[in-house]
């Protein structure tokens, strides 16, 4: 492939793939996600390539491996079009009957399409199913449709069209200002507006510039960040080229954690092509901007996705937050102008730039514009990657997306936020998606939402929490390492039924220093399930220290008393 | 190479007005002004490290008040610093106890312990006395530049440790962290991994 040398030559290309391809010919879409090759689509795609040999389709039916198709509930997914049947939990031996019967039949299987386990309905295609139809898919609904490990299926659903407006219509300046003007906040759960951030990364004195994408996400129950960088991570080099156009940087990372084989995988391949086709390296397009775009592959740890550990990882120091007063946009990684984004912000700026600032700020509520991906895990009928316009209330995520509650169970609470987040019980679950309401309730805006039931004891889960924590902290500062240590005694202690007096109290004094005084926000969240699990949930502690009895009957020493 | 001029700013410190150069830290302006604020993993050889947070504290700027390490924080005109308060001491008396779980019987902690009113009984007696102040790692890397001893592990399983191959050709002659060890327990460290790893060398 010689390099593209202009953004015309790139629309002619997209005009020669799109003409080749016939959109009604037959094709047979299999989730590639991570999920799914846990649920091993690997033997479906076998399958099915087997299954179709010496028919009459063979030759004339496509296999494509896609990204994450969000369903990760009910996966493998597998989608025939042209006609857009969805089937799920699809096995290899149902593969033969799908060839046969709607392949090269047309015809649907009612077992394999997805029945809705509160009503007993069916639905045949992808947008019918609950799960789908009450999502706001802009940034993922592309996944399914692609083989993300090929750019011509990016560049043939109008990938990199963003970045071809961009360098033939529009300045820096205006980038920024149509940045600003959309709303966006940082996704990373703080919510910084993005805008702000590019504007002081081009205006930071110095030629060389760093811009980041954070794509090290390790909260237990999270795969939002690494879900959508393997599912289609054309979107997010095409989002960071805009970036690097905008605020003149010539060098560019995607940090992502070594514990995503795919992510890494994906990644490279695409930075591989993109740099192929003329749309990254020097004189991109060859509109005379050069960058350079690299994967950084930690070695893991929940911390390293704290900024300052993260660019200390990225200079191959150790991975530990440290205490800065400059901001990262005057001195960042190598004392360098650096502007770091979630993956999440990154992949909304090809939208934000194709659609225009007026239309994307229209969704999503007045201070908090666009979507919102989640991880929506934990006894909901339906997990998976969900994403909802802001403003959309929990209780409309986890009952019209979630389908409700496991097996008719009552609902008891969900985490938001994860490890550093808090718990939401019944009576705030209008609470909105929202970095402001959120925010008010003590929550930050993090990737996942563990929607847990009756059965779940909250002393436990929260030990949980404290259990990762004590792993994934870097230890540094006293605070945050002994407050840890000693919070996690304590549960434990309470989850045997050795609790005392005065525990509660002891965990909101210790939980206070840690927030006040602990080093980086790591610290600083650590006790964020204790305090809120405590506000909410009181009478499940004092039934563990005074009755010495576990009310969900999960902690062992103590439902043994029971029983 | 010459000494740059500072320029002076003026900061209050305890109702005080203390003067600090530029480029100086809240705890070194407070310390000429013969003002304590109590610090366990500060030395001034080394760069600020902000582990252990004794030296937080409440600092008004721009309005806003937050609480910060002095031994980080540079000093800035207009500062107004407390080195005291209902919330700082409740913090140093907490942090004092978490440490004291592993160092019941340092005699700085206990001190510090004292002031504060912390219980060193207040929580389990840890089994490590290290409490992680990073004097000798930091030391050994920054000043002596031998990197012999170092962290190991993460979360609550941090620890220090003697790296044997360079601890046995550089720390006999040195051992200029012994004293640097708030709670004494360093020596016992390097003493049992030169055991260790050295079974047959006396030491």
């Amino acid at each position: 492939m010689p390099k593209i040398n202009s953004p015309a030559g790139l629309e002619e290309l997209r005009n020669r793939i799109l003409s080749i391809r016939d959109q009604s010919r037959p094709c047979i879409a299999i989730c590639g996600g991570t999920s799914c090759h846990n649920l091993d689509n690997q033997s479906v795609i076998s399958a099915f390539k087997e299954a179709i040999k010496k028919k009459p389709v063979e030759g004339k039916v496509d296999i494509r491996e896609t990204g994450c198709a969000g369903f990760c509930e009910k996966g493998p997914i597998v989608v025939i079009y042209p006609e857009g049947i969805c089937y799920t939990a699809v096995k290899p031996e149902d593969v033969p009957e799908i060839v046969s019967q709607t392949v090269i039949g047309k015809k649907v299987i009612k077992r394999l399409v997805y029945t809705d386990p509160n009503t007993g309905e069916k639905a045949v295609h992808e947008n019918e199913i609950p799960f789908y139809k009450n999502q706001m898919r802009l940034l993922t609904c592309n996944n399914a449709n692609i083989d993300p490990r090929n750019i011509e299926d990016y560049l043939a659903i109008g990938g990199y069209s963003a970045v071809v407006k961009v360098l033939q219509t529009m300045s820096p300046d205006q980038v920024i200002t149509e940045i600003k003007e959309s709303g966006l906040r940082g996704r990373s759960g703080g919510g910084f507006p993005a805008g702000r951030k590019w504007e002081a990364g081009q205006k930071a004195e110095g030629d060389t510039k760093y811009i980041i994408c954070n794509c090290h996400e390790g909260d237990p129950g999270a795969c939002v960040d690494r879900k959508m960088m393997e599912g289609n991570p054309h979107s997010v080099i095409e989002g960071m080229i805009i970036g690097a156009y905008a605020m003149a940087s010539h060098a560019g990372y995607i940090f992502v954690g070594d514990e995503f084989p795919l992510t890494v995988e994906n990644t490279e391949i695409a930075i591989r092509q993109a740099e192929e086709y003329g749309l990254l390296g020097e004189n991109i397009l060859g509109s005379g901007l050069d960058f350079t775009l690299k994967i950084k592959i930690d070695g893991g740890g929940y911390v390293c996705g704290e900024s300052t550990a993260l660019m200390a990882s990225l200079e191959g120091r150790v991975g530990e937050p440290i205490t800065k007063y400059d901001h990262a946009t005057e001195r960042g990684l190598w004392a360098k102008p650096t502007v770091l984004n979630n993956l999440q912000t990154w992949v909304n700026v090809p939208l934000i730039i194709n659609q225009g600032a007026n239309k994307y700020s229209t969704i999503g509520t007045e201070r908090s514009k666009g979507t919102r991906v989640f991880s929506l895990v934990g006894q909901v009928n339906n997990s998976g990657l969900v994403e909802v316009p802001m403003g959309i209330t929990l209780r409309e995520i986890i009952f019209d997306i979630g389908g409700g509650i496991r097996e008719g169970k009552k609902f008891k609470a969900v985490q938001v936020g994860g490890p550093l987040g808090g718990f939401v019980p019944e009576g705030q679950l209008n609470l909105t998606v929202d970095f402001d309401e959120l925010s008010k309730a003590g929550l930050s805006m993090g990737p996942s939402l563990i929607v847990v039931d009756e059965s779940t004891c909250i002393v436990d889960m929260v030990k949980y929490f404290l259990t990762f924590l004590s792993d994934e902290s870097c230890g540094k500062c006293t605070p945050c390492r002994d407050g840890i240590r000693q919070m996690l005694k304590i549960l434990t202690n309470i989850s045997e039924g050795k609790g005392n007096e005065g525990d509660i109290e002891l965990l909101e004094g210790i939980s206070e220093v840690q927030n006040k005084a602990a080093l980086c926000a790591l610290g600083q969240g650590a006790s964020g399930p204790v305090l809120s699990s405590i506000k909410h949930f009181r009478d499940e502690y004092e039934a563990h220290i005074k009755d010495k009895r576990c009310p969900a009957l999960v902690c062992d020493m103590l439902s043994s008393v029971i029983l | 190479m010459g000494r740059i001029k500072m320029s002076v700013v003026t900061l209050i410190i305890d109702n005080k007005e203390v003067e600090a150069e530029e480029g100086t830290t809240v705890l070194e302006a407070a310390r000429s002004a013969g003002i304590d604020i109590p610090t366990i993993c500060h030395h001034e050889k080394l760069k600020p490290y902000t582990a252990c947070r004794l030296c937080m504290v409440e600092i008004e700027a721009k309005g806003r008040i937050n609480l910060d390490t002095a031994c980080s924080r540079p000093v800035a005109d207009n500062l107004v610093v407390r080195t005291r308060s209902e919330t700082v001491d409740r913090i140093r008396k907490m942090l004092l106890e978490l440490m004291l779980a592993h160092a019941p019987d340092a005699v700085e902690l206990q001190d510090l312990a004292q002031e504060y009113g912390a219980d060193k009984a207040r929580f389990e007696k840890e089994p490590s006395f290290c409490i992680l102040c990073g004097l000798c790692v930091r030391y050994c890397a920054e000043v002596k530049k031998k990197n012999a001893v170092g962290f190991v592990d993460t979360g609550v399983s941090r620890e220090i440790n003697f790296i044997p191959e360079i601890a046995s050709k550089e720390c006999s002659n040195c051992k200029e962290c012994f004293p640097l060890c708030p709670t004494e327990a360093l020596q016992a460290t390097y003493l049992l991994t030169h055991a260790l790893a050295f079974p047959t060398t006396p030491f």
